[in-house]
């Protein structure tokens, strides 16, 4: 079956048992995504830590509510970005938008997305797209207000 | 005429292609959308070549026969759904913007619009809708309630799908200016006893909105038998394009009623500062309209006509039915709404544990059955089903028993791909 190249071993495993699911203290800042065709949610909590060379990620939970693509996909993220400094892993939430939205045509880099290759075959689907983005925009957008707040205390 | 499902599904082209990598498509998101005819898909083609025109603008030929097939379509549906006179369908482009039109004409009535007091609404007034309502027939009340002061209230439904009437008496009062509610449920297929409730709503003045877009496609439905002072429907479930819808109204309500959009073909005279309007049907067309689409649906009409409305029912019926025993066998699966085919339409939602609708969907998807996961623009409903989503299967005319089979196949098959049986 053709529906294999969507729903890879590894997205399977992660939506039998999601990594960093149940929503944790301490945090930064947490949002609420939902995907309004289909009503899946997600809300998820981020914590960082300042360091030398600009902010780390410290922890990424959620609670989420939804598809085998749209939670495999929260739960390979969080092991993602976890740990990397922020600009690192805003630059690979980029790489992750990108292979979205190549229509099944890139190359996905191994460096850079490590397990999260396994969605390339997802952009072959315009209708779960959103799915595999849920998890990441909602990070993304935590991210964000958690520097927002940070750089307004500092002010 | 016998009723020969394989001589139909001849008439629909689409029904011989095949999907992802050589499926033949077996359709079954008619509640969504309905696949057109042969003959449809011909008088939109013929309306281009041989007749388009701008209508009731011109003098040249073609302008009339445009206008022909524009007003004779409107006559059509005026029969289709048993309304006095042509004069009380009007066309808009699907029914979101029909009900839409009647929720802002009494916008502007209560905004200072000349206009009965029927017609405004302040604080204090009361809008009722259901739980089992489209976001189309409950997002243009919650905005009309924004913009007037009046307060939305709603009928419950029950665990087993249908509407909760006990508090009837209690909801429908003085205070009511208008019931809108779904005579067919996109989701449950649950058939409301609208005039029954109709007529209580009567009783105390109040104006009565019947969504039928899932109903005139699938039985008889008389406007008049209905009970409701506004019915809308639309085209492309109906076996006709899209981008074409119907609002009927009772004459005398579309006579006083504000006007919606303006524009061109809507106006009796413009002077630079103010203008007066046209009589009913047009008052409410402004701009060109959709006139190729008007003779789809025209076409549309004719063709379910010929066929019969009540043969597509006892079709449908019988295919509800199959498809009701045979899901109810699936271990795991729960069906949204009646679990029986008494008062309830073809459109069958259904929970299957521990395999999320746009799983189950994408597995049948890859086997060639075509559903629809979601929440189906009825989020509310869900949410009082305690239901994120649910996949939705919905027959019609075209559909088979071997596709109820295969439906039902296929779900076993995601079952056993997400390892849950």
């Amino acid at each position: 079956m053709q529906i294999q190249s969507l729903y890879q071993e590894i997205i399977l495993d992660h939506y039998r048992s999601p990594h960093h699911k149940g929503l944790r203290e301490p945090y930064d800042a947490e949002v609420h995504h939902v995907n309004p065709t289909c009503g899946d949610e997600v809300t998820l909590r981020v914590a960082l830590k300042d360091a030398d060379d600009g902010p780390v990620v410290t922890d990424v939970s959620y609670d989420s509510l939804g598809c085998s693509i749209s939670q495999a996909s929260a739960s390979i993220m969080a092991d993602l970005v976890i740990g990397k400094p922020v600009s690192e892993a805003m630059a690979i939430s980029q790489e992750f938008l990108e292979l979205m939205q190549s229509k099944g045509e890139s190359e996905p880099d191994e460096k850079v997305l490590e397990d999260a290759v396994a969605f390339a075959g997802v952009s072959k689907y315009p209708a779960r797209i959103k799915c595999a983005l849920l998890g990441w925009m909602a990070w993304k957008d935590a991210t964000s207000r958690a520097l927002d707040e940070e750089a307004g205390q500092a002010s | 005429m016998t009723f020969d499902v394989a001589r139909i599904r001849k008439d629909f082209p689409i029904l011989d292609r095949q999907v992802r990598g050589g499926q033949p498509l077996i359709y079954l998101d008619s509640a969504n959308t309905s696949q057109k005819p042969r003959q449809v898909i011909d008088a939109i083609s013929t309306f281009y070549e041989r007749h388009n025109a701008n209508i009731h603008r011109a003098t040249h030929e073609l302008s009339e026969e445009a206008t022909a097939a524009y007003e004779g379509a409107r006559v059509k549906a005026a029969g289709f759904i048993g309304a006095r006179d042509e004069s009380e369908v009007v066309f808009t482009k699907n029914i979101s913007e029909a009900i839409n039109l009647v929720a802002y004409s009494l916008s502007n009535a209560s905004a200072g619009f000349p206009a009965p007091d029927r017609f405004k609404l302040g604080p204090g007034d009361e809008i009722v809708v259901t739980e089992m309502e489209h976001h189309s027939d409950l997002v243009p009340w919650q905005l009309l309630c924004q913009r007037t002061g009046a307060t939305l209230r709603w009928f419950e439904v029950t665990p087993d799908g249908r509407l909760d009437l006990s508090t009837i008496g209690e909801l429908i009062n003085e205070r009511t200016k208008l019931v809108a509610l779904v005579h067919q449920s996109n989701v449950l297929g649950t058939v409301n006893p609208v005039r029954q409730i109709a007529d209580r709503a009567h009783a105390h003045g109040a104006l009565v909105l019947a969504d039928a877009a899932q109903s005139v496609p699938h039985m008889p439905v008389n406007v008049q038998d209905l009970g409701a002072d506004f019915v809308g429907f639309t085209g492309h479930k109906l076996c006709g394009p899209t981008g074409i819808g119907v609002l009927w109204g009772r004459r005398e309500l579309l006579d006083e009623m504000p006007p919606f959009l303006g524009g061109g073909e809507m106006i009796e005279t413009v002077w630079i500062d103010h203008s007066t309007f046209a009589q009913p049907p047009h008052k409410f067309e402004a701009g060109t309209m959709p006139i190729a689409e008007a003779a789809g649906l025209s076409a549309a009409i004719d063709y379910l006509s010929e066929i019969g409305l009540d043969a597509v029912h006892a079709h449908e019926q019988a295919l509800l039915a199959d498809a009701l025993t045979q899901l109810k066998q699936i271990d795991g699966l729960r069906i949204l709404g009646p679990d029986q085919p008494e008062d309830r339409g073809t459109a069958i939602s259904f929970e299957v544990d521990g395999v999320h609708p746009h799983d189950v969907s994408q597995v049948l998807d890859e086997l060639g059955i075509a559903v629809r996961a979601g929440h189906h623009c009825a989020w509310p409903l869900h949410r009082k089903l305690g239901v994120q989503a649910s996949t939705r299967a919905s027959f019609y005319l075209y559909n088979t028993h071997e596709e109820v089979a295969a439906l039902t196949d296929g779900i076993r098959q995601a079952q056993k791909f997400f390892g849950v049986v």
